[in-house]
């Protein structure tokens, strides 16, 4: 996993994406509290957090991190959405030759999170690494999900004088957590993306 | 050619802003594109793209049957039409029928093809483009200059100016302010459109799935804000199978924008919930407009391979002075000018197939291995028949045709010259003619032509001979060359024969369009140069070198004259160009070169032909550094140097700044020697020179190599 792990961080911070990585979910759900707080989330429209629902939560006391954390909300909505600062979301698989993150991305709460907010936080198991887009796409499957997405950076535009410009209609900063602890038992069983038995470490 | 156009041309090259950006950004590009492709086997990328949309190209029917059955299993609606106007119906009545007032659009090169915005507006529904570029230049009412980068062609003072104007006031040129102002207007847009439109990338007909590539993320909000999502995707699009887009995602980012990826590919195989939790309403409109009727053409099919990565744009040397606006509005650049002979009208691409001087940079790099000069000149070769010859094509062609009057000719034109020509150079003709000379000088007619010159050489009798070819250039103009060939295969122990029934190669013709004209040319020379059992056909003009061993053939094939390919073949076969020749002679042995010669630095300049048709650049290379020369290599060096045969007389305000890049180049280097391969080139760059005034030579390699042989 290391050499896959550091072409990864190596493809992804070539597009401006941060790249962290921790042993247990604990660090990352600390890590992610510490990071809302010093983003400047807050109770207020424009300020907001929003979490969509995923295996990572499961087993997470959300109600006291929303306490934690005041203006984070796990009721992801358009309004929500709209209104917020970061947005939160596990992502399915990764593709370390690019540095991308893929995701089954059919219920809408995964797509506002990570298209409205200015930040989008992905979380995602390490063993969901894969070297490239040939071992991606024996993994992902159209013909079961309406909507796959393939996140590489956060969105960009050099469309003003070819100057290389962050963050137009989508995020203007990714920040990906990678998390070696297994979250499988949580598999959802819409999560269609998520079939296959984990635990490559 | 219309005034029109002219002026068209000219406002182009006279935009700084334009030509400054694209000079800029084709520069750029190539490096980063080399990068993104590091450790990509890029020849194996394309064979596979080629193959696979060659092979849907074949098969659009079934395709599009199949992605149509899988996409409405799905709960998909799937509307297949080929005319424009129905889909502009479609649209409009299903926005109608919806209530829809306002329309997000994410980029879309179909809906710009068919006039869609207007048609909606005019209805009263509101279009917004949401891509950047898309939505500035709609803004500006202006339309694209470059498939992928729509505003390539302002300036951030000129966008600021359109904000403010068209937007709200108070906006500065600062160009992240300037996006992040987009972002806030064009939010309230996405989340307040009843209808998003797309295009497609993809289609793939196995899963029934529309694959979307962005940067923006405008895509992403465009497919998931509004309950309506409409893709309009010409039907070139379809593949067969899913793992088809493999080798397409490899190449549309590091060829469009040398990324490894771009920031969003969004697969789409079926409607989603929207955001209050009812299921959006996804149309997938396939248009044809010709497509099918395309793929039915054999020269035309290749171009449904087309990617729109816009590469060949950017690797274009008129592209980049030129820009997109001369072209049209909708496709520009060569493959552009392919697109709208069909999409639009044939003799819409009347004016803008001359633009190209087939200089084959595009072809190089096109993911889709399309023979993109191929196509215009076939372009060309059907709007000649459909327009018939005019009749000073004819007359010149005529002449052409016949050496000893061509000859009488020249040589009466430049003798009542006379007064202008000096040290071998004509620098001003009078008149209507003065074009020709104004960015470069003229080399004067020969007193004597090659043709006779070769009479005076005294060969020994071999039985190895190769017939040598010399051009109307090296006949006319240059005969000190032709006589460099014999006295470099004649120490090889070869004998050189004249076959004196050879004419002009047939390339003026052919790249008019007069088709029949150079299938005479091919039929004469191909007796004249077969008449003989020789060794070799060889030729130091590469332009004529590709006549001989290519063209006769596709002509021939071009018009159906099967009878005559046999002998043309036969003649192919043995041609050779002539650096080709002397390095094989030099590898046998057979030729020596002086030793310990230390010549000093020179440059040297890929001509279009031999570099690109005939894929010919080391060996010229190789034998001047083993005469003793050092290559002291310029920028750019394969770079066209605007001279494309009678190019430079039809368009030569092109041909001087294209002639003008490569002088610098050479100058940049500080060699005081240039080297090609070419005496169209020599031509094009001892005139430059002269009228330049710089102290740099310009040789064709035979005359350097002649001398230092042994
Ligand atoms: S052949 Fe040369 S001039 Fe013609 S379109 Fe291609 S790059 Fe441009
Ligand atoms: S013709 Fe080739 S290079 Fe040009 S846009 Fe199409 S795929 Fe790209």
């Amino acid at each position: 996993m290391p050499a896959i792990f550091d072409t990864f961080k190596l493809r992804a911070e070539a597009v401006s994406a941060e790249v962290h990585r921790f042993p247990r979910k604990t660090e990352a759900l600390d890590f992610i509290v510490q990071y809302l707080r010093s983003a400047g989330v807050a109770d207020s429209p424009q300020s907001y957090a929003v979490w969509a629902d995923c295996p990572f939560l499961s087993g997470v006391d959300k109600k006291q991190i929303a306490e934690q954390i005041p203006g984070l909300t796990f009721e992801v909505t358009r309004e929500t959405a709209a209104a917020s600062r970061v947005g939160i979301s596990q992502l399915d698989w990764a593709m370390a030759n690019t540095g991308s993150l893929i995701q089954d991305a059919a219920p809408v709460d995964r797509r506002l999170v990570s298209t409205l907010p200015n930040i989008h936080i992905a979380v995602i198991q390490t063993d969901r690494l894969l070297p490239d887009l040939p071992s991606v796409l024996g993994k992902i499957r159209p013909e079961q999900t309406n909507y796959i997405s393939f996140i590489t950076g956060p969105s960009r535009t050099a469309d003003i004088e070819r100057v290389l410009t962050i963050g137009v209609h989508g995020p203007e900063k990714l920040v990906i957590i990678f998390v070696d602890q297994v979250f499988a038992d949580q598999v959802s069983v819409d999560d269609v993306l998520v079939d296959e038995a984990a635990g490559v470490n | 050619m219309r005034k029109e156009f002219r002026d068209s041309i000219n406002t182009a090259l006279h935009n700084p802003s334009l030509t400054g950006a694209l000079g800029r950004f084709s520069e750029a590009y190539r490096i980063s594109r080399e990068k993104a492709y590091e450790g990509i086997d890029f020849e194996a990328v394309r064979t596979q793209i080629a193959d696979r949309k060659g092979y849907a190209a074949s098969h659009l029917d079934e395709l599009a049957d199949r992605f149509t059955q899988k996409a409405e299993a799905r709960g998909t609606k799937v509307f297949r039409t080929n005319d424009p106007a129905k889909v502009r119906d479609y649209i409009l009545d299903l926005a109608r029928q919806n209530g829809v007032k306002s329309v997000v659009k994410s980029k879309s090169m179909a809906s710009e093809e068919i006039h869609l915005n207007p048609h909606l507006e005019k209805a009263g529904i509101e279009v917004h483009e949401t891509d950047l570029g898309e939505w500035i230049i709609q803004l500006a009412g202006q339309t694209p200059s470059h498939m992928v980068m729509p505003a390539i062609h302002m300036t951030k003072e000129e966008v600021t100016e359109v904000f403010n104007e068209q937007v709200e006031e108070g906006q500065t040129p600062d160009i992240p302010k300037l996006v992040k102002f987009a972002r806030g207007k064009l939010r309230t847009k996405f989340l307040d459109a009843g209808m998003g439109i797309t295009g497609a990338n993809i289609a793939v007909a196995e899963t029934g799935s529309l694959v979307i590539i962005t940067n923006e993320g405008n895509a992403r909000l465009v497919t998931t804000l509004p309950k309506i999502h409409v893709a309009i995707v010409g039907i070139e699009k379809l593949m067969a199978n899913f793992s088809d887009i493999v080798p397409v995602l490899t190449a549309l980012p590091r060829s469009a924008t040398a990324q490894l990826l771009t920031s969003y590919v969004s697969i789409i195989s079926g409607p989603v919930p929207n955001t209050d939790g009812t299921p959006k309403q996804l149309h997938i409109i396939l248009m044809d407009n010709r497509r099918t009727e395309m793929s039915h053409d054999p020269k035309f099919k290749q171009a449904l391979q087309c990617i729109r990565c816009a590469s060949c744009l950017n690797v274009c040397p008129v592209f980049r002075l030129v820009g997109g606006h001369v072209f049209g509005k909708v496709y520009t650049g060569g493959i552009g000018t392919i697109l709208t002979a069909w999409f639009d009208a044939l003799k819409s691409s009347d004016e803008i197939q001359g633009l190209c001087i087939q200089c084959g940079n595009c072809t190089q790099v096109c993911p889709g291995k399309i023979d993109i000069p191929g196509l215009i000149l076939e372009l060309r070769r059907r709007l000649a028949v459909e327009k018939g010859q005019t009749f000073t094509q004819k007359a010149i062609f005529s002449v052409v045709n016949n050496r000893r009057l061509f000859h009488s000719m020249l040589r009466t034109a430049s003798v009542v010259q006379k007064p202008m020509q000096k040290d071998g150079f004509i620098r001003h003709l009078p008149f209507f003619l003065s074009d020709m000379t104004e960015f470069r000088s003229l080399p004067a007619i020969a007193d004597v032509p090659f043709r006779d010159k070769f009479k005076q050489i005294a060969q020994t009798k071999q039985k190895e001979k190769a017939a040598f070819y010399s051009g109307c250039l090296i006949d006319f103009a240059y005969p000190e060359m032709g006589e460099a060939v014999v006295k470099i295969l004649n120490k090889a122990g070869i004998e050189v024969i004249f076959p004196e029934g050879q004419t002009c190669c047939g390339a003026p013709a052919r790249y008019s369009g007069a088709y029949e004209v150079a299938a005479q040319n091919a039929t004469d020379n191909i007796s004249a140069l077969l008449e003989q059992d020789v060794e070799y056909v060889v030729s130091a003009c590469p332009t004529c070198t590709v006549a001989l061993k290519q063209d006769f053939i596709s002509t021939f094939e071009s018009l159906g004259q099967t009878d005559a390919l046999p002998r043309a073949r036969e003649l192919a076969a043995k041609v050779m160009d002539l650096s080709t020749l002397v390095k094989k002679l030099v590898d046998e042995g057979r030729l020596t070169f002086k030793e310990g010669q230390k010549l000093g630095q020179v440059t040297y300049h890929d001509s279009c032909h031999l570099k690109r048709t005939l894929h010919v650049s080391e060996q010229p290379r190789e034998l001047l550094t083993k005469a003793g020369y050092e290559i002291s290599e310029m920028y750019e060096a394969d770079m066209c140097c605007g001279m494309g045969g009678s190019y430079s007389l039809k368009l030569p305000e092109i041909s001087a700044p294209i002639l003008e890049r490569k002088l610098n180049n050479i100058k940049q280097t500080c060699a005081t020697l240039v080297v090609m391969d070419c005496p169209g080139c020599v031509m094009q760059i001892r005139g430059g020179l002269d009228k330049d005034g710089a102290e740099i030579k310009v040789e064709h390699t035979v005359q350097l190599l002649a001398e230092q042989l042994k």
